[in-house]
């Protein structure tokens, strides 16, 4: 059968409803809807959100969180067992025995190990290891910016409250001050280690707003921010010769016998061999849970985003927070099938461009909070039945990008998001031309392992940073504040692991007694499963292949 | 009501079903044929040539990073049926085609010079002496013909060449450091550890820096937002309310 024939990358009848959004572009230019009131907002949210329409979630049947809601993918993970036989590692030879073992190697884990290193931990004393490579992480991935109230007109107050609106008001007040107050410390530490970040001549920052904040604050590196940030403190790291494990996940968490966390049982993904490490301090940092596809959807987050990290703490007894929260990011990418689900920035509607409906009209503020514009697009397509439906069946809605040029100047699309630009090129559409279909996407872990100012958990010598914690943002994160939460907290982490260690720790024997705790747990509490985890990786081969396995080698 | 809810939840999940779960043959129309390392798959012909390497049965580790163009993990070379050249792209942001033949490259061996960017002089020849292999760019434009992200990658060596920090950074700013270019320089330069370098360089000894964030940090360290954090902590959550309300409403937005 012949492919279906597209012009400049849409089919026919796509474009039809193009010519519509560009018969209302002149009118809309400068004009926007008024934003929703608190109980508009509060209403939408409610019609349609995927976390608070009904089904999804279940109860927590075991563990620090018995008795909370959390979605069925979550549930399923932390309530499964184990994917090593405690009895059969020999705890008896150590591997690797250090001060401080950092799990994860994104912004959030890699900011640890300088701080360590910086507060007198030597660099032969730190071991990082990493699912994937270091920097295989969803900060590599971070495109709008990181939020630091640095302007005569902000205040490190106004983002607090702005972070605390768009939380619902659910945010640990004190965790959430130290991310705001040290905001600033890290965007100078970041250029004092040379990111190269969005400026003018005379050498001030281009700032920005994003949805549910009221200033500019937003430090951007074009719509490579986290890839930029990243890649800096990585090869500081690197200059720093701190020894990283590459392709070694955590696969459990190890306990003394006064149950403080004491290392980790790490597994070589190549060679299929056990390591043992100890430290006196570890350090969670292994992100968030976008492949688990929570309530079906498509995400934005890297390929090693599997909630390892909650999973083997929850064992070791870290409470959880917010379990029952998921952020999906209103602009992922419905159109075409190559891309679906992929991150286009918030920055885009920063910056002029408009949420459209098949019509070409408006039909919400383009700034709401994220959970509030994603449930508006669910709503627009799902409910009005106003979206546009794609070849593959998926609907979506426009956003009109080609506003920015016209707002901002010809040629500042290209200049401002040139991953974009360049992504919807590759697979034919010019987004200065056309507009670009989008749906919500899952996007973020906004709960996880509490912590608290230091970035220390409820278990003695654990400490976590970035999306695996949970916390600061409470029940829904603002755009800007990931970024900035995992330098933040991994800063945060990194000082007080090291200022813990420093202060001496004794470490016991390392034991895994609390994986046979959970195992116990499991059987009594009566789930019933066969299913172990950590998960490590999503699995999309195809199906006919998966129906003819036979795992023989 | 109720069940509306549910409706719409389980017709999004049927909308997105085919990159989540794995793809079914039946819903296929279109279909292309294919060499991964040399062994022939016929695979749907929408898919990215990651997607398909996955539709083919392999379950990637190495060579599979953020899956969005970003992280470099999945350099891939091919070429295309009927033609000489050699193309280099990333598996996640390229569509398959009928008869191409592809391998990926998983890593890109090459040392990293060390070296500590606030003890650095700002000349132009630290960038020689940390990376002499630059001298031996020969202009044949290899590295940029193989670049993914179509950067102009021999302009920034050349760059390099003239001491130009910043020409290196903004030639380079796109760089995923996926390691195609080194890999096909016939000089054997290693470009994209040479533009880290010089981005660092740039962003700390030759881009004008910023005033607002450091009078900012010393206004913290003096305690300057106590009171007023103090006074907003204190309230009810009722009275936050109203002053984030009041905050939202005079927002600036362009």
């Amino acid at each position: 059968m012949a492919e279906l024939k597209l012009i400049e990358g849409y089919p026919e009848y796509m474009r039809a409803s193009i010519a519509l959004v560009e018969r209302t572009r002149p009118q809309r230019i400068g004009k926007l809807l008024p934003q929703m009131t608190p109980q508009e907002r509060e209403d939408i949210l409610n019609l349609c959100h995927p976390d608070y329409a009904p089904g999804g979630k279940r109860t927590l049947k075991m563990g620090p969180n018995r008795g909370d809601l959390a979605p069925n993918e979550v549930a399923d993970l932390l309530e499964a067992y184990p994917l090593i036989e405690p009895d059969k590692i020999d705890l008896s030879q150590v591997d690797y025995e250090t001060d401080i073992l950092i799990i994860g190697g994104g912004l959030a884990g890699t900011s640890a190990a300088l701080l360590a290193n910086d507060h007198g931990i030597p660099a032969q004393r730190i071991l990082l290891t990493n699912k994937l490579r270091h920097g295989d992480a969803n900060s590599m991935m971070a495109q709008g910016g990181t939020q630091a109230a640095d302007r005569p007109n902000d205040s490190p107050v106004l983002h607090y409250i702005d972070a605390m609106g768009g939380g619902h008001f659910t945010n640990k007040p004190d965790v959430l001050r130290r991310l705001v107050e040290d905001a600033p410390g890290v965007i100078r530490w970041l250029e004092d280690l040379g990111a190269v970040f969005d400026k003018n001549d005379a050498g001030e920052f281009v700032e920005l707003t994003g949805g549910g904040t009221s200033r500019k604050r937003m430090h951007a590196c074009s719509d490579y921010t986290g890839m930029e940030e990243l890649r800096v403190l990585r090869d500081e790291f690197r200059n720093r010769k701190i020894p990283v494990l590459e392709f070694c996940p955590a696969i459990e968490l190890l306990t003394d016998e006064e149950d403080k966390v004491v290392g980790a049982v790490v597994w070589n993904m190549e060679t299929d061999e056990y390591k043992i490490v100890t430290a006196k301090a570890t350090i969670l940092a292994t992100g968030g849970f976008g492949r688990l596809h929570i309530r079906g959807f498509p995400t934005t987050n890297h390929y090693g985003a599997t909630y390892d990290g909650p999973v083997i703490a929850y064992r070791a007894g870290a409470r959880l927070r917010d379990t029952d929260t998921v952020q999906y990011h209103p602009t992922g990418a419905a159109y075409p099938q190559q891309i679906i689900g992929l991150l286009l920035t918030e920055k885009l509607r920063t910056s002029g461009a408009q949420p459209l409906n098949k019509h070409g009209e408006e039909f919400v503020f383009p700034l709401e909070p994220r959970d509030v514009e994603a449930a508006s697009f669910i709503r627009e397509c799902y409910i009005r039945d106003n979206g546009i439906t794609t070849p593959t069946g998926m609907k979506g809605i426009w956003l009109d990008t080609p506003l920015i040029d016209l707002i901002k100047g010809k040629g500042s699309t290209e200049k401002a998001f040139p991953a974009m630009v360049r992504m919807f090129k590759r697979f034919g559409i010019d987004m200065i031309k056309d507009p670009v279909l989008v749906f919500p996407t899952l996007h973020y872990q906004n709960g996880g392992v509490e912590t608290d100012p230091q970035g220390a958990t409820n278990i003695r010598g654990l400490f976590v940073a970035g999306e695996v914690s949970g916390g600061v943002h409470g029940k829904n994160r603002l755009m800007g504040n990931s970024t900035l939460d995992c330098m933040v907290y991994g800063r945060r982490a990194g000082r007080h692991s090291a200022e813990y260690v420093k202060k001496g720790v004794k470490v016991g024997t390392p034991g895994l007694q609390h994986v046979k705790n959970h195992i116990r747990d499991m059987r009594s509490s009566g789930i019933k499963t066969d299913r172990r985890t950590p998960m490590l990786l999503p699995d999309y081969r195809g199906k006919a292949v998966l129906a003819r396995g036979i795992d023989i080698f | 009501m109720k069940k509306k809810k549910i409706d719409v939840m389980e017709r999004v999940r049927e909308a997105s079903k085919a990159v989540i779960t794995g793809v079914d043959d039946k819903d296929i129309e279109h279909w292309v044929d294919i060499h991964i390392m040399g062994k022939a798959y016929q695979v749907p012909a929408d898919l990215t040539i990651m997607q398909a390497i996955e539709y083919a049965g392999y379950r990637l580790m190495r060579s599979c990073g953020c899956r969005a163009g970003f992280c470099g993990a999945c350099s891939t070379i091919f070429r295309r049926k009927g033609e000489y050249k050699l193309q280099g792209a990333m598996a996640c942001q390229t569509r398959v085609e009928d008869g191409m033949m592809l391998v990926q490259i998983p890593f890109s061996p090459a040392e990293k010079p060390l070296y500590d960017i606030r003890e650095e002089k700002y000349e132009s020849s630290v960038l020689l002496k940390y990376f002499p292999d630059v001298a031996r760019c020969v202009s044949c434009n290899t590295c940029t013909k193989s670049c993914p992200q179509n950067l102009q990658v021999m302009d920034y060596v050349q760059a390099a060449l003239k001491g130009d920090f910043r020409g290196i950074a903004e030639g380079s700013f796109e760089c995923i450091q996926c390691g195609l270019c080194a890999i096909r320089c016939p000089a054997e330069i290693v470009q994209y550890h040479m533009a880290q370098f010089a981005r660092r360089m740039y962003g700390r000894h030759g881009s004008p820096r910023d005033k607002n964030v450091e009078s900012r940090v010393g206004e913290i360290e003096k305690g300057k937002f106590n009171d007023e954090f103090d006074r907003v902590m204190g309230l009810s959550e009722a009275e936050l309310k109203d002053v984030y309300t009041k905050q939202q409403n005079t927002r600036e937005v362009y």
